[in-house]
């Protein structure tokens, strides 16, 4: 394509392959000038696949197999069972199944809340910090420390306060401004999503703020003054400027988002240990359960292998969908 | 030309030789010290108040062993959460220690696995005959009628602790010998605007030792002669609803400890804000917390009533620690010489003085620092009343599934929601059917 453009561009006529012009050594060029970036490539490349698709393909393996800890020290020996781990985890009747159905949906629920709440806070936070004003870089860096710190570090933090006895914000909320009768339990029972949501949303909002300010950035002051001149309110210009402007900022910071949560791990393990209550039980650790705890690696594979499958169903219709989303907007 | 010329080269040799390296991974085994037969890597478990502690108590004995044998032996002390992930890692690839410590609890399950080294007769006579150690901590090896999977190392016991002052100032004279006992001095040590009893409603652990000897004392047991699990007789639902009736009901143990899970009802105990709490081997851990041995006193754990003893009177889990060898290791004849070395008197006295547990091995057990008021009632319980947990291949799985039932039933109950035999059941129903069905 690019060729023949040139071509076109400097107003000659040349046939583009001269035949019988030395042909051997500028085919052997070519080759070498297309061959030469993917051979560059291929240590990368082999790299790639030795530290992230060998072990998915060892992960979908195991999931055929009934790798329980009498197989785990040879697993060659462990027998296939086919499509016996998925029966299994989809059996919805049966109290494994039923488990993780519960599980998955409890991930689901707090996965959207969790992505709509960072990034209204992020977007909102970066919004207000668009205007220069004394202490903003200040501001700016403090909203980042949550996203800075070490993850164990900060939640376990986050367990101290919300313990029942001596935890801070039960200190606050019950013995400061009297608003629970009596002081609740944030790291068991149903309480315990509340704690979950909030520590997810504390250490996650940051980023979207860091992302949307980056995308802030690139929105030419013109277009505000333009629009204010217009008579347009601050709540307009976000609607009709920022929004937009963000589009595919938000694509991707949406979807990111999306997939750390789903997949998050530290949190959950660090607020609640190996057994999560019911009502946080987030399906990451649920599937550490099913295999490290109870030693059955081949359910947890296959429960792994459905989780990849649905975040691989979600990703492809979230971008199709905002993709074209995207075109119609721009057509 | 000549730049890109090398480059394409350098790229083709890299890559040649990542695929060789990655296909040659999986063949180099025994890990970095197998290799040589004058080393050894052990995996000891942490046992005194931190890692540092240990590695200072364990090292001049295994510089002893090296100048005894001239075998070197590396140390890890590996915290406990991530000792099994760690021993399961190494089962799965073949690479691991060649020595290690495993919870005695563990040794079916590990058993199971065939990762480690049988002891059968011939491998019990290197280290100097099965019968050195006492029948209790043999109870926890393995599946009985099975070569024990490792030896026992050091022996624990629950005792319930309880703090003189505060038994004085509300007026009771001696520890409770019954259930019913501790409920009634539980009372009078609320009017004096105390705690009662501590425990760790969030570790499942603990759970499991607790509901597992009411359960004897309730006659019952959790798994069939056969080893299958049976969570839901009458005699288990009782004894896991008495246990945590002891917060619904009885209110002895505070609702906040139903989330208790990283050892605070030790720490409140220390502190004094607790009367009671029942633990294994306790008094190094209180120790390093402040509270000297002369502010608490040291009582059998109580009984539905008389004295503790066998069967339904048993009053605490076997617990301990096991010494193990791993079956992948180069060097199995300095590992059982390690393991003789570990088990023999000198350094079961060293140790376990250390460590305020008592020895698992007979002759180690005369030493007068294991007969002062505190170890004399260890010992006994280990003697006489205490049992091992089930030992079954699926011991982890109970764990893990009926540990989280009651914890969940702790967590009703501090909710204020009531916990009846119909919800434990219901509880324990489900419990049982995560179980594996092979």
């Amino acid at each position: 394509m690019t060729t023949t453009v040139t071509a076109a561009a400097d107003g000659r006529t040349v046939s583009k392959s001269s035949p019988g012009a030395a042909r051997g050594p500028r085919r052997t060029g070519r080759i070498q000038r297309i061959g030469l970036p993917y051979l560059l490539l291929l240590p990368a490349l082999l790299l790639e696949l030795l530290v992230h698709l060998v072990p998915m393909v060892i992960g979908i393996v195991m999931s055929f197999k009934e790798l329980t800890q009498f197989y785990i020290r040879d697993w060659g020996t462990a027998p296939w069972t086919g499509l016996g781990n998925y029966r299994v985890s989809v059996d919805f009747d049966a109290p494994v199944g039923d488990a993780l159905l519960h599980s998955f949906l409890v991930t689901v629920g707090f996965t959207l809340l969790s992505v709509a709440l960072c990034w209204l806070i992020g977007t909102t936070a970066a919004v207000y910090m668009q205007d220069t004003f004394r202490g903003r870089g200040l501001l700016r860096a403090l909203f980042l420390v949550p996203y800075a710190l070490p993850v164990y570090a900060a939640v376990i933090t986050w367990v101290f306060m919300f313990q029942h006895d001596n935890g801070l914000v039960n200190h606050v909320l019950h013995d400061q401004l009297h608003l629970t009768g009596k002081p609740s339990f944030w790291l068991i029972g149903d309480n315990s999503f509340v704690a979950l949501l909030t520590v997810s949303v504390w250490k996650g909002w940051p980023f979207a703020f860091l992302i949307v300010m980056a995308g802030l950035q690139h929105i030419p002051r013109e277009l505000y003054e333009a629009a204010a001149l217009d008579g347009a309110g601050m709540w307009q210009q976000i609607r009709r400027i920022t929004l937009p402007s963000l589009r595919s900022v938000n694509q991707v910071l949406i979807l990111v988002l999306f997939l750390w949560t789903f997949n998050d791990f530290n949190t959950p393990y660090v607020l609640f240990g190996r057994a999560a209550p019911q009502a946080a039980d987030l399906i990451s650790v649920h599937i550490y359960q099913a295999s490290f705890v109870t030693w059955n690696f081949g359910t947890g594979s296959a429960m792994s292998v459905l989780m990849l499958l649905f975040l691989l169903v979600v990703t492809g219709v979230y971008l199709a969908a905002t993709s074209r989303g995207r075109r119609a907007a721009d057509a | 030309m000549r730049s890109i010329r090398a480059a394409a080269i350098g790229a083709v040799t890299m890559s040649l030789a990542l695929a060789a390296s990655a296909c040659g991974g999986g063949s180099q085994t025994g890990g970095a010290a197998g290799d040589s037969p004058k080393t050894l890597t052990y995996w000891a478990s942490n046992q005194g108040a931190s890692i540092e502690v240990d590695k200072k108590v364990l090292q001049p004995e295994l510089d002893k062993f090296e100048k005894q044998t001239g075998i070197k032996v590396k140390l890890e002390v590996v915290p406990w959460s991530d000792l099994l992930n760690r021993i399961l890692t190494a089962t799965t690839s073949g690479q691991g220690p060649d020595v290690l410590n495993i919870g005695n609890t563990w040794s079916a399950s590990l058993q199971a696995t065939g990762a480690l080294l049988p002891w059968d007769a011939k491998n019990f006579d290197k280290i100097g005959g099965k019968d050195r150690f006492v029948d209790s901590a043999l109870g926890s090896t393995g599946v009985q009628g099975e070569d024990p999977a490792a030896v026992p190392l050091y022996s624990m016991a629950y005792a319930l602790y309880y703090n003189k002052r505060i038994f004085a100032d509300a007026g009771i004279s001696k520890p409770p010998a019954t259930w019913e006992e501790l409920v009634a001095d539980g009372r009078r040590i609320q009017q004096k605007g105390k705690q009662v009893l501590g425990a760790e409603g969030s570790n499942v652990s603990e759970n499991i030792h607790h509901v597992f000897v009411f359960g004897k004392q309730h006659g019952a047991d959790f798994f069939t002669a056969d080893g299958k699990p049976d969570f839901t007789n009458d005699g288990v639902v009782a004894a896991v609803k008495q246990y945590v009736d002891l917060m619904a009901k009885d209110k002895a143990i505070p609702a906040g400890n139903a989330e208790y899970a990283q050892n605070q009802s030790v720490s409140d105990f220390a502190k004094g804000k607790t009367a009671m709490l029942l633990w294994q081997s306790a008094s190094a851990n209180l120790k390093s917390q402040g509270m000297s041995e002369d502010q608490y006193g040291i009582a059998p754990v109580p009984v539905q009533s008389g004295t503790p003893g066998a069967g339904t009177q048993v009053d605490s889990m076997v617990a301990g620690i096991n010494l193990a060898v791993f079956k992948n290791t180069h060097n199995p004849d300095g590992a059982t010489k390690f393991v003789k070395f570990m088990t023999g008197d000198e350094e079961q006295k060293i140790l376990n003085k250390a460590y305020t547990s008592i020895p698992p091995v007979g002759s180690a057990q005369a030493d007068p620092a294991f007969n002062t008021p505190a170890n004399a009632v260890l010992k006994e319980t280990l003697a006489r009343s205490a049992t091992a947990l089930p030992q079954v291949a699926d011991e982890s799985q109970f764990e893990t599934t009926v540990g989280t039932a009651v914890k969940e039933l702790f967590a009703d109950a501090a909710a204020g929601r009531a916990v009846t035999t119909e919800s434990v059941k219901a509880k324990l129903q489900k419990a049982q059917q995560q179980m594996p069905t092979k």
